[in-house]
């Protein structure tokens, strides 16, 4: 009796191709996890890898939950990194402020993951407003402006705790006006420092496992298809009676939610949280988009895929030093000419490997023929 | 009481007045055809009758209620349906994903249950799978059910269009053009699944219609726009031998 | 007083922003696409600049024709290297991760060739200011040349559109790339003439906006180049008139705002005014408002 529901279990699997690819890329992140360990128990990951590790679980997250917006949604963002951004900073903040009241960091935590991961969604709301009106590259600037705001913005506040409580300001640090027992918890430009370190590879692939899973979930549901319908056809998903708002609201909030967390992650793995252009600007919400482009707009584990390459690519490519960013330059511009050029498409489409094949073996029977004849 | 009560709708668009003073009664169980010459308004009134455009005269009442100005998904939601005249399918959507789109406020679980699987969603899923398939197997296109809707061919994009409006469960479903670019024997094969529509769900159906042999097959009362007003109303004989229709129709 | 010089600062910077600007909604206009680029042409005409007249010690008037040159020419091969073959792909955001690419090509090839430390640029202008009001307003000759620069550019290019039958083409090929084949214009050609003209502009911008602000680096044109696309949506992206005053208005409200405000907040001020404008007016100040047919 369990042997055939498992065995039915097994059949449905094999009919339902949309669950057995989900499962796939669930296992290539658990696989590729437990490859690094065992690696690493070997003693064969050096330090520069290991520094990469938690790193490339953010920005994996932040390329998984960027295409949920980019490619599901249809909408272009450019502000990604700015919902980050909120998400590194309410859960540093949140950590330093409790680091004595509440001393394990199992517990912590977790507690900072969410908050930054409420933070940045109520931003995502926020900047969803716009996008109800607005669309293509008017919306994709508004995205990038949000961005820069918020980091703009993070960059002026100060913060300080003495005797008397917290103290704030939008001046200077200076003008806090503290006691002399009193600690910087946010000083302006130079950010958060001593953040607890809690974040590690380990807490990395559960956040990037839990964002997969949420957004494949999503995406293969009744909501998942309605945000679909939006991207495909808005005038005919409003006339089937999808609620356009409620759904591209939710979409840039869960989007933007998971960007927290990867913010959470990222911040409790340095021990200095500064909002630089480097960090949280445009550049790093394109950098992103990059990841979503090269993957496949809509494919999740493509895009996790090839945030992780292309994370990990100019890192090891650092030998080259200046070289790095030139060559990569390169194979971005050639590999979009390559994938997306309308002649490069039927060239390939003409050229394909089974094509190929089919020619070669039509030969071979055409020569065998003439032998034989 | 008709289905389908319209009182003297009026539109304008800059100064011109593309639809004006549009009335229309629709029975329950109709098959209702609007014709005209290209540019008539005909699909200016069912922009007009969706909430695609809001009207600046005029009253709209389905079923006793007024939709009068009300958002596209608040009409569909009280119970009025449509195909487009230039196709507009869920391109990147599985045939029968487009129909479970269609189904969208008929059945439903929260999105925590689809985030975590939840017991409703798997309840659900199969409820809709079955539905969908129930619906497309009436135009016969539940073979194709995982095909990507932008790859079917041109006809069947049509029928697919009306398998989603149709799965909104309406009172009331709007065609716009269904037999556009379709060649006669398809033209005829339509007609048939129009009156089987109409009896197999209990539709009301209003549609508007190039193709004469099809209107005259069809449908039992006719409506003629011409230049945005109401050139002659009625049974489906007398309209089209009506001579100011011919004229319209022919020119001088 | 204080005030008018602040303001005049504004409308300085707001030029340098409206000539960059014209490049990015011209380019719009007519390939509808976001060249990223365009931000590190500016970089690069300011660096020609340079190296003619400070490495080589050459006078500026020679600078300046060889950066225009060389930009036109190097606007022209990206358009071909990268942008033209992308023309008609399903999807625009392959042609702008591609200007990205660009734009990370050419920041880091300046890097390679002119190193991270950034290098003094002298001011092109060889004029003394003037002073008015009785001498309580000084404006330098950077100000007066760059103001007067920027006003006959815009007035030139309106001419060349209105007037020319290479401008007349432009405007159908962004009204209809196919139509305005069918009518037997150079459709590639004219794609070409856009950004060869967007690029020299560019390089105009560039020489200037270092003649006020003297740090050259390789990432100098990105900010300037963000802002004055921030202008052209602002304007109307697409619009030439728009640019402008987009261009204006946010050189003006940035000043303002750094002198009035806070410093450090002047960014998200003119951001926070950008979305404003487009919750408003979704199109930006002078940009066509086109709804889908049903």
């Amino acid at each position: 009796m369990k042997a055939n529901s498992i065995k039915d279990k097994f059949t449905n699997l094999k009919a339902n191709k949309p669950l057995r690819q989900d499962l796939i890329t669930y296992a290539i992140v658990i696989f590729a996890y437990l490859l690094i360990r065992i690696l690493d128990m070997a003693g064969m990951v050096n330090s520069q890898l290991n520094g990469l590790l938690v790193p490339i679980c953010v920005y994996a997250i932040l390329a998984v939950s960027l295409n949920l917006t980019v490619g599901i949604l249809g909408e272009l963002s450019l502000g990604h990194a700015g919902f980050m951004c909120v998400g590194a900073f309410t859960s540093a903040f949140f950590s330093k402020c409790m680091v004595e009241a509440i001393p394990l960091a199992i517990v912590r935590f977790p507690v900072a993951i969410l908050i930054g991961a409420v933070c940045a969604g109520l931003f995502g709301v926020l900047i969803g407003i716009p996008v109800l009106r607005l669309k293509g590259d008017y919306l994709a600037i508004v995205t990038l402006a949000f961005g820069e705001i918020i980091k703009n913005i993070i960059n002026t506040i100060n913060i300080g705790r003495d005797s008397n409580g917290l103290h704030f300001s939008m001046k200077s640090a200076m003008d806090l006006g503290m006691e002399k027992d009193g600690v910087f918890l946010i000083k302006g430009a130079m950010g958060i420092t001593g953040t607890p370190g809690d974040s590690n590879f380990t807490i990395g692939v559960i956040l990037l496992l839990i964002t997969l899973f949420v957004v494949l979930n999503m995406v293969r549901s009744r909501d998942g298809r309605a945000i679909m319908a939006i991207r495909d056809n808005v005038i005919a998903a409003e006339s089937v009676g999808i609620n356009i708002t409620k759904y591209k609201l939710l979409t840039f909030a869960i989007s933007a939610a998971l960007a927290g967390m990867a913010g959470a992650l990222y911040a409790h793995n340095l021990g200095s949280l500064t909002a630089t252009p480097k960090t949280f600007g445009y550049n790093m919400s394109i950098m992103i988009l990059v990841y979503v482009v090269l993957g496949g707009i809509g494919n999740i584990r493509g895009s996790m895929i090839a945030a992780i390459i292309l994370y990990v690519l100019p890192e090891m490519l650092r030998g080259l030093q200046t070289y790095r960013m030139l060559i990569y330059a390169v194979v971005l511009i050639v590999m979009m000419i390559y994938n997306w050029a309308p002649k490069s498409i039927a060239w390939r489409e003409t050229h394909s490997a089974k094509d190929l094949l089919a020619k070669v073996k039509g030969v071979v029977a055409s020569k065998s023929k003439k032998g034989g004849n | 009481m008709a289905l389908l009560e319209v009182n003297n709708l009026g539109i304008s668009f800059g100064g011109l007045r593309a639809v004006d003073d549009f009335s229309i009664s629709i029975e329950k169980g109709q098959l209702y055809g609007l014709i005209g010459p290209n540019g008539a308004g005909k699909t200016t009134v069912f922009n007009l009758l969706t909430g695609v455009y809001k009207p600046n005269v005029g009253i709209i009442k389905l079923d006793g209620q007024d939709i009068t100005g009300k958002k596209t998904i608040d009409v569909n939601r009280a119970g009025i349906a449509r195909t487009f005249q230039n196709i507009r399918l869920f391109g990147k959507l599985s045939v029968i994903d487009n129909v479970k789109v269609g189904l969208h406020n008929q059945m439903g679980y929260s999105v925590f249950a689809s985030i975590l699987r939840l017991p409703s969603f798997r309840k659900v899923e199969a409820q809709l799978q079955e539905r969908a398939l129930e619906i497309l197997k009436v135009f016969d296109l539940d073979k194709e059910a995982e095909v990507l809707a932008s790859n079917l061919p041109y006809g069947k994009q049509r029928k697919l269009e009306i398998c989603r409006a149709l799965a909104t469960n309406p009172k009331l479903l709007l065609l716009d053009e269904p037999a556009a670019g379709m060649n006669p024997m398809e033209t005829l094969e339509l007609m048939e699944t129009i009156r089987f529509v109409r009896d197999h769900f209990d539709m009301t159906i209003l549609l508007i219609e190039h193709d004469m042999k099809l209107v005259s097959g069809i449908c039992e009362e006719l409506t003629v726009l011409n230049f945005g007003r109401i050139l002659c109303q009625g049974k489906t004989s007398d309209v089209l031998n009506n001579p100011e229709v011919i004229k319209a129709y022919l020119g001088e | 007083m204080e005030f008018i010089e602040f303001l005049i600062n504004g409308v300085r910077l707001g030029s340098v922003y409206a000539l960059i600007a014209l490049g990015y909604t011209m380019v719009y206009g007519i390939a509808k696409m976001l060249n990223f680029a365009h931000g590190d042409v500016i970089m690069v005409g300011a660096f020609v600049v340079y190296t003619t007249c400070n490495t080589l010690g050459l006078p500026p008037v020679v600078g300046i024709v060889v950066a225009v040159v060389l930009c036109t020419l190097l606007g022209i091969l990206i358009e071909k290297i990268a942008y033209k073959p992308l023309r008609g792909a399903t999807s625009n955001l392959a042609v702008l991760i591609t200007a990205i690419g660009v734009s990370y090509f050419l920041q880091n090839a300046a890097l390679l060739i002119f190193g991270a430390a950034p290098k003094n640029f002298t001011s092109i202008v060889p004029y003394e200011g003037i002073q008015i009001a009785g001498g309580q307003i000084t404006i330098d000759g950077e100000t007066i040349v760059i103001i007067a620069v920027s006003i006959v550019i815009m007035i030139a290019l309106t001419v060349f559109i209105k007037k020319t039958k290479a401008g007349q083409a432009m405007l159908a090929v962004s009204e209809d790339k196919g139509a305005a084949q069918l009518m037997g214009i150079n459709v590639n050609g004219t794609i070409s003439l856009t950004f060869a003209i967007g690029s020299a502009l560019a390089a105009v911008a560039g020489m200037l906006f270092c003649s006020v602000y003297p740090g050259l680096s390789s990432t100098t044109g990105s900010m300037p180049g963000i802002k004055a696309f921030t202008a052209a949506v602002f304007g109307g992206i697409g619009s030439i008139p728009g640019a402008f005053i987009g261009g204006i208005l946010l050189g003006v409200i940035e000043n303002l705002s750094k002198a009035y405000i806070s410093t450090q907040l002047s960014d998200a001020i003119v951001f926070s005014i950008l979305i404003i404008v487009l919750l408003v007016k979704p199109t930006g100040l002078l940009g066509k408002n086109i709804q889908e047919k049903v």
